[in-house]
């Protein structure tokens, strides 16, 4: 048996395939690509398909992970990544696939960029009172957790935020991958109430990098 | 992708469904596309992505050079919503264009209430309705599939309708669009190809009571016209190499069709009449096509789509050589269609060797008078000797399906599905290998709805209030715990009647629904009944003039210009011996002499027997 790490992206049209949806169709490329996958034992066998951090519909990634098991020992990996990518649909990319050293628990941060639209134009100083609300102390939010919405305060887990502007206003920030795993709308959603006329008509956000607590890319 | 639509895709569920993108979705170099069909079909992705007819006529038409076929579907209610709101269009998913900047736009017709969703895709393209209000700045609109074996109801919409089978009829249709005619006189030419019709040439006049009067062509046009067929399967194009979506379909999962046509005459169902002859694919092509579907699709259940997979002749065969290729790679064989009648129980097991999923049979009826007068040729002890045998194999969930209100139907009739219900029960208490897990009987009725091309086709349907005291008097009979009975509302199926076998004037009918705000019909939480009535209502007509009425004999039928091959003695003989409840051979029994010319002589028999 063994393990192998998938680097994909999953841009364009790609990005609305549910997390769910994602799975299956990554099953069926493997298989379509004669990747000899290890199937689980019992009632109702199905490989071992796992995916780092579920990325939420709509966004754009270029560093997913997704780690799935094999049945040859030794698989020549070269040109696997192409092969991969052939059978995939338009917007899903294998870039990467390696033996994995690390497990995915060592991941700490999710560096994202986004593009935040506002129909009528950005509010004046909108850059200034953006990076003002994300330089505070303490930056409350309500976020749905298993137990129902609770507030919490993700201060602690942003950093390295910058604001731009431009015809829209970009910013980049790194946020908490894991405990608590924050999304871009998890992001955003501190610019509601105080700081509505900073919240977009529309924003648009991609996954770039993820890292290990030490600030290293996570591979 | 189009910034407008990834605002709105923010908003709705499942957006994978309007994004197209799939892996094997065939988009050309627009410098050597001629020619271009947006393929609609008139329900959602989930559905319509699971429609064989659809990949069929996509693998069709792209394999034509310089013609390019593009999937539309209909948007569920909150996209529709949001693409109203903000403007935008109806597009094809490969592209993402217009579909108003297509050549030809064709609709797939499988069930009469999609039909508002015809008139609802064709308004969010921004195109006319009625093809009188279209000019040749419009596209073509053309609609194929087993609707248009009346296709009256949607003659104010539809420029030109395909007749049967449109495998051969669309290659032709292409290139005779490609010779560049004014659209009066392409649909002139149209004409004259086999199996098209086209509605605006031919005058319908009725009678003072509503019933049609006399129906003429103009044009030396075809009266009726003929349905199309593919004679040979062997050789049509069947798509192994076809779309794998990148989300959940209805059926998910690669479908072989193992024949068209049925050999069984039963005399409601109107697929079995429309589609015969039985033309067989041979096991050869059938194994090369599954495995090559299978390694294509990376799908893990392969089903068997026919009317009756049971009557396939090398059935057994068949299955084993896929099991051969299937089993060692954990993929499932599926057998829908299966009757309750032959060694159905032997075939599951033999391809179902882990999991045993529920069987499902469709007896139609509970008393053998009423089998009889249907047709079904299936007595109660081959029905509980399946059962048995299956029970005893380690089943121990049986579905049975039954309509009610079937001609001649008496409480008696109907009481006997309790009773046929409660002997499947016996038989499991008696046989049953093991029966500490229990048993799942599921019994569910729905009201029976009369078609064209079919010897019912002149039988009323019941009053809905009729249907659910029959409902009701089956409740009572039905005391067990272990039997689940479930009933369809019959609202439905009284607007799919009145549709089935309506004519012109319906359209009026269809448009005031869409306009009250009718679509995605099919869907109970979409439909309603109310809005239906209004717009018969508003445009002077009954449903029940269409639905529940008897008709005449001699009346002339709306989808008399069309015909399915089968001579009207035969469904009148038919319809006599139903009476009578009389019995009719099946086409390997013996020929009942329905008329079809393309049909080996003497019957499918004669074929059968030559093979051996």
């Amino acid at each position: 048996m063994n393990k192998l790490r998938l680097r994909y992206s999953k841009t364009q049209r790609a990005k609305y395939i549910s997390h769910l949806d994602l799975m299956s169709t990554m099953q069926r490329a493997l298989l379509r690509a004669e990747i000899p996958l290890q199937y689980s034992q019992g009632f109702n066998p199905h490989p071992y398909l796992s995916v780092a951090l579920p990325l939420p519909v709509g966004l754009d990634s270029t560093c997913e992970l997704m780690d799935i098991r094999v049945t040859e020992e030794t698989l020549d990996l070269t040109g696997i990544a192409q092969k991969i990518t052939a059978c995939l649909p338009d917007g899903l990319e294998v870039t990467d696939c390696y033996i994995p050293a690390v497990k995915f628990t060592e991941i700490a941060w999710i560096e994202i960029h986004g593009t935040l639209i506002f129909d009528s134009g950005p509010p004046a100083d909108a850059v200034a009172g953006l990076r003002g609300r994300y330089a505070q102390k303490s930056i409350l939010i309500s976020k749905k957790t298993k137990r129902g919405m609770s507030d919490i305060d993700i201060a602690q887990h942003i950093k390295d935020v910058e604001f731009l502007h431009g015809s829209n206003i970009t910013l980049s920030a790194k946020i908490s991958a894991q405990n608590p795993t924050l999304s871009p709308d998890n992001f955003i959603s501190a610019l509601k109430g105080e700081y509505d006329e900073l919240f977009p008509d529309y924003a648009f956000f991609s996954r770039k990098e993820i890292f290990d607590s030490n600030m290293t890319v996570f591979k | 992708m189009d910034i407008k639509l990834e605002r709105i895709l923010r908003d709705v569920q499942k957006p994978a469904r309007y994004t197209g993108g799939e892996f094997r979705q065939i988009i050309k170099d627009q410098a050597e596309v001629s020619t271009t069909v947006a393929y609609c079909f008139p329900d959602t992705y989930e559905i319509g992505m699971s429609n064989l007819g659809l990949r069929i006529m996509y693998g069709v038409l792209n394999s034509i050079d310089g013609c390019s076929c593009e999937r539309v579907f209909s948007p569920w209610i909150d996209m529709e919503e949001q693409m109203r709101i903000s403007g935008l269009q109806l597009y094809a998913l490969e592209s993402g264009k217009p579909v108003r900047e297509f050549d030809i736009v064709a609709f797939s017709l499988g069930y009469e209430l999609s039909y508002t969703n015809v008139l609802n895709m064709l308004d969010l393209a921004a195109i006319p309705l009625k093809s009188s209000d279209r000019g040749d700045e419009f596209p073509l609109v053309i609609a194929g599939g087993t609707c248009c074996f009346n296709p009256e109801p949607l003659a104010d919409f539809i420029d030109l309708f395909v007749i049967g089978e449109g495998e051969n009829a669309a290659v032709e249709l292409v290139e005779l669009y490609r010779e560049n005619r004014s659209r009066d006189e392409f649909l002139l030419c149209a004409s004259k190809i086999e199996g098209i019709y086209v509605p605006s040439l031919y005058d319908v006049s009725y009678n003072p009571d509503g019933t049609v009067s006399g129906i003429s062509g103009q044009n030396e046009a075809a009266l009726p016209v003929k349905k199309r067929i593919i004679k040979d399967l062997d050789s049509s194009y069947f798509p192994v190499d076809s779309i794998v979506p990148s989300t959940g379909l209805v059926h998910d999962r690669v479908v072989l069709e193992l024949f068209r046509g049925c050999v069984r005459g039963c005399r409601f169902c109107q697929a079995g009449h429309i589609t015969r002859p039985v033309r067989n694919r041979s096991v050869d092509t059938l194994v090369s096509q599954g495995v090559e579907s299978l390694k294509n699709s990376g799908y893990d259940e392969l089903a068997l789509l026919s009317l009756s997979t049971s009557d396939y002749p090398e059935i057994f065969q068949l299955c084993d050589s896929l099991m051969q290729y299937c089993e060692p790679r954990r993929t499932n064989l599926s057998l829908p269609s299966l009757r309750a009648d032959n060694f159905s129980v032997e075939l599951m097991e033999s391809v179902q060797k882990v999991r045993k999923a529920g069987l499902t049979f469709a007896p139609e009826a509970g008393s053998q008078r009423m089998r009889d007068v249907i047709n079904k040729n299936l007595t109660q002890e081959q029905l509980l000797e399946t059962c048995r045998v299956a029970f005893e194999g380690g089943w121990n969930s049986v579905k049975l399906y039954f309509m009610l209100g079937l001609p001649s139907e008496t409480d008696e009739d109907v009481v006997a599905i309790a009773e046929l219900s409660r002997a499947v029960l016996y038989t499991w208490k008696q046989h049953a290998r093991n029966k500490s897990r229990g048993v799942r009987i599921t019994v569910s009725t729905s009201c029976f709805i009369p078609k064209p091309h079919t010897p019912f086709q002149w039988e009323p349907q019941i009053p809905m209030d009729e249907y659910l005291r029959r409902v009701d008097l089956l409740k009572e009979s039905m005391r067990s715990k272990a039997i689940n009975y479930n009933w369809h509302s019959p609202e439905q199926g009284y607007i799919e009647a009145a549709l089935a076998r309506g004519d012109r004037r319906l359209g009026a009918v269809i448009e005031a629904a869409w306009r009250n705000g009718a679509r995605l019909d099919s869907w109970s939480e979409c439909f309603s009944l109310s809005r239906w009535l209004e717009a018969f209502e508003t445009s002077g007509l009954e449903a029940g003039f269409y639905a529940m009425r008897e008709r005449d004999i001699s009346e002339i039928l709306p989808w008399s210009t069309v015909s399915c091959g089968i001579s009207k003695e035969h469904f009148l003989r038919e319809r006599e011996a139903a009476k009578k409840a009389a019995i009719s051979p099946d086409c390997l029994e013996g020929c009942a002499g329905c008329g079809m010319q393309e049909c080996v002589k003497g019957g499918a028999k004669d074929e059968a027997k030559t093979k051996i």
